[in-house]
């Protein structure tokens, strides 16, 4: 068995024996256990799971999303979820009120439109249902959409959401950060632009410790200018 | 499709700023020029203005001139927009856009007489030089038409002939004769969103632009040729006022090469 936090990358054999089991980016193959893909790998206990380091964007249930309406049908609309698959949102999930039949869904949702969303199922052939039914899921207006590594987002966020609320303290910018990397931005010209300085500092130093100081430092030299 | 986006830049344009915090007619840095990047072409080289990132390469041939102008060599552009610099583009023919790439660098080559033709002719109505300009875009993040003319004539400053004996070229070896370059055509594109000017757009101000217009321009400020691309009307104030920001961003331009 490997050490545990140690870095592996695709196809390196993570353990032999039957006594572990595979978790989330790994795969059995007769003994042995096998990285499915670049990442740090954790021990769990008797799993072996990797904390992946790169790559795009893979929908799981109960995420909170930033989608583009990429098409609007009569029963609903098709979203971007910026990954490999595209979102399905009908009808009756989009809005609490009443839509007659045969109204011109635009006026809810037009194409391009930014919403966050949340998934509420995602089937084993990754058709992915979404909601929007819930607290601080809505329709963006205004802003910006800034696009970054999902891998970050955890690091982004911060425990408890403690890096975002620094960041939007310090910047008084309304920011949504989507699990799939994509984040809306709102703010005066200039705040919009230290808060993207400084979560793209983020994306680059995500791996060194003392992160949220630094970043603090970082808010705080900058907006005294 | 991008009411949201465009609104934005609109508003942000308004505050005098671009959504990179640059202003309106600042070019992204940083501006990196390279000669000689590709071993087999005769002249190349490569721009990096911000992150998009152009090569283009000169290939000499030898070929027979055109019926009407019996003495003069010729220039052929070329552009292929590769899917690897921008998920946009499909591989196939060329499409609209790389067409109009190729005849803006084209244009402002061939109108500023940049090249003399006549000493491209190595015997009249029979052999000819053919410079052949290729360009490459490596990464497109936004304003292709700046950062590929600036390449060609970087390039073409670069192009040295290879050894011919009036039969055959021996690419493998190269003379000490360089192309002789008479001026040098630079092109800015100006871009109006609602009523403001900007230059150098990224990817998504290029989504939301009004129009815009592609002057070239040589080292005394002298107009060359001009493209107008968008789908909104310009007035003739207008163009003037790009026209005037085009020479001063030219100049600006040519103390890279």
């Amino acid at each position: 068995m490997i050490e545990d936090k140690s870095i592996c990358v695709p196809g390196e054999v993570l353990a032999i024996g039957m006594d572990t089991l595979p978790g989330a980016g790994t795969y059995r193959e007769g003994e042995k256990i096998i990285a499915n893909r670049l990442g740090l790998a954790v021990i769990d206990g008797r799993t072996i799971k990797l904390v992946p380091l790169s790559g795009r964007y893979i929908p799981k249930t109960g995420d909170t999303i930033i989608c583009k309406v990429i098409d609007v049908g009569f029963n609903g609309w098709r979203l971007d979820t910026n990954s490999a698959y595209s979102a399905m949102m009908s009808m009756k999930d989009a809005t609490s009120e009443f839509i007659a039949r045969g109204a011109n869904l635009t006026q809810y949702y037009d194409l391009g439109d930014f919403i966050v969303c949340k998934i509420v199922n995602v089937t084993s052939q990754k058709l992915i249902d979404v909601t929007m039914k819930g607290p601080g899921l809505r329709k963006l207006d205004g802003g910006r959409i800034i696009e970054v590594d999902p891998n970050k987002v955890p690091r982004i966020i911060g425990k408890q959401g403690s890096m975002v609320v620094m960041i939007k303290d310090a910047t008084n910018c309304n920011i949504v950060v989507g699990q799939n990397g994509l984040i809306w931005i709102y703010g005066e010209p200039m705040n919009e632009l230290l808060a993207i300085q400084a979560i793209r500092k983020i994306e680059k130093e995500s791996h060194m410790s003392g992160l949220t100081e630094k970043i603090k430092e970082f808010l705080e030299k900058n907006r005294k200018k | 499709m991008y009411r949201e986006l465009r609104s934005h830049i609109i508003s942000l344009l308004n505050a005098g700023i671009r959504l990179d915090g640059r202003k309106l007619t600042d070019y992204r840095k940083p501006i990196e020029l390279e000669y000689g990047v590709v071993k087999t072409a005769e002249g190349s080289a490569r721009v990096r203005i911000g992150d998009t990132d152009v090569m283009v390469g000169i290939k000499l041939d030898v070929g027979e001139p055109y019926p009407d102008t019996p003495d003069e060599g010729t220039i052929i552009v070329g552009a292929e927009l590769l899917p690897l610099s921008n998920p946009e583009f499909e591989l196939g023919p060329p499409g609209i856009q790389a067409i109009e790439l190729a005849r803006v660098v084209d244009r402002g080559i061939r109108e500023s007489k940049a090249l003399d033709f006549k000493k491209l002719c190595i015997t009249p109505k029979e052999k000819i030089w053919m410079v052949i300009i290729d360009i490459c875009p490596i990464n497109d993040a936004g304003n292709l038409l700046d950062a590929s003319s600036l390449a060609a004539i970087a390039a073409l400053k670069d192009a040295k002939y290879p050894s011919f004996d009036g039969e055959k070229i021996d690419y493998k070896q190269k003379t000490d004769k360089k192309l002789q370059l008479e001026k040098t055509p630079i092109a800015v594109t100006v871009i109006k969103i609602s009523d403001k000017f900007i230059v150098d757009p990224d990817v998504e101000e290029e989504r939301v632009i009004d129009a815009r217009l592609t002057v070239s321009s040589i080292e005394d400020g002298t107009l060359c040729a001009m493209q107008k691309g968008g789908d909104f009307p310009l007035t003739i104030d207008e163009i003037s006022k790009m026209i005037d920001i085009g020479i001063e961003k030219g100049k600006e331009l040519r103390k890279y090469l």
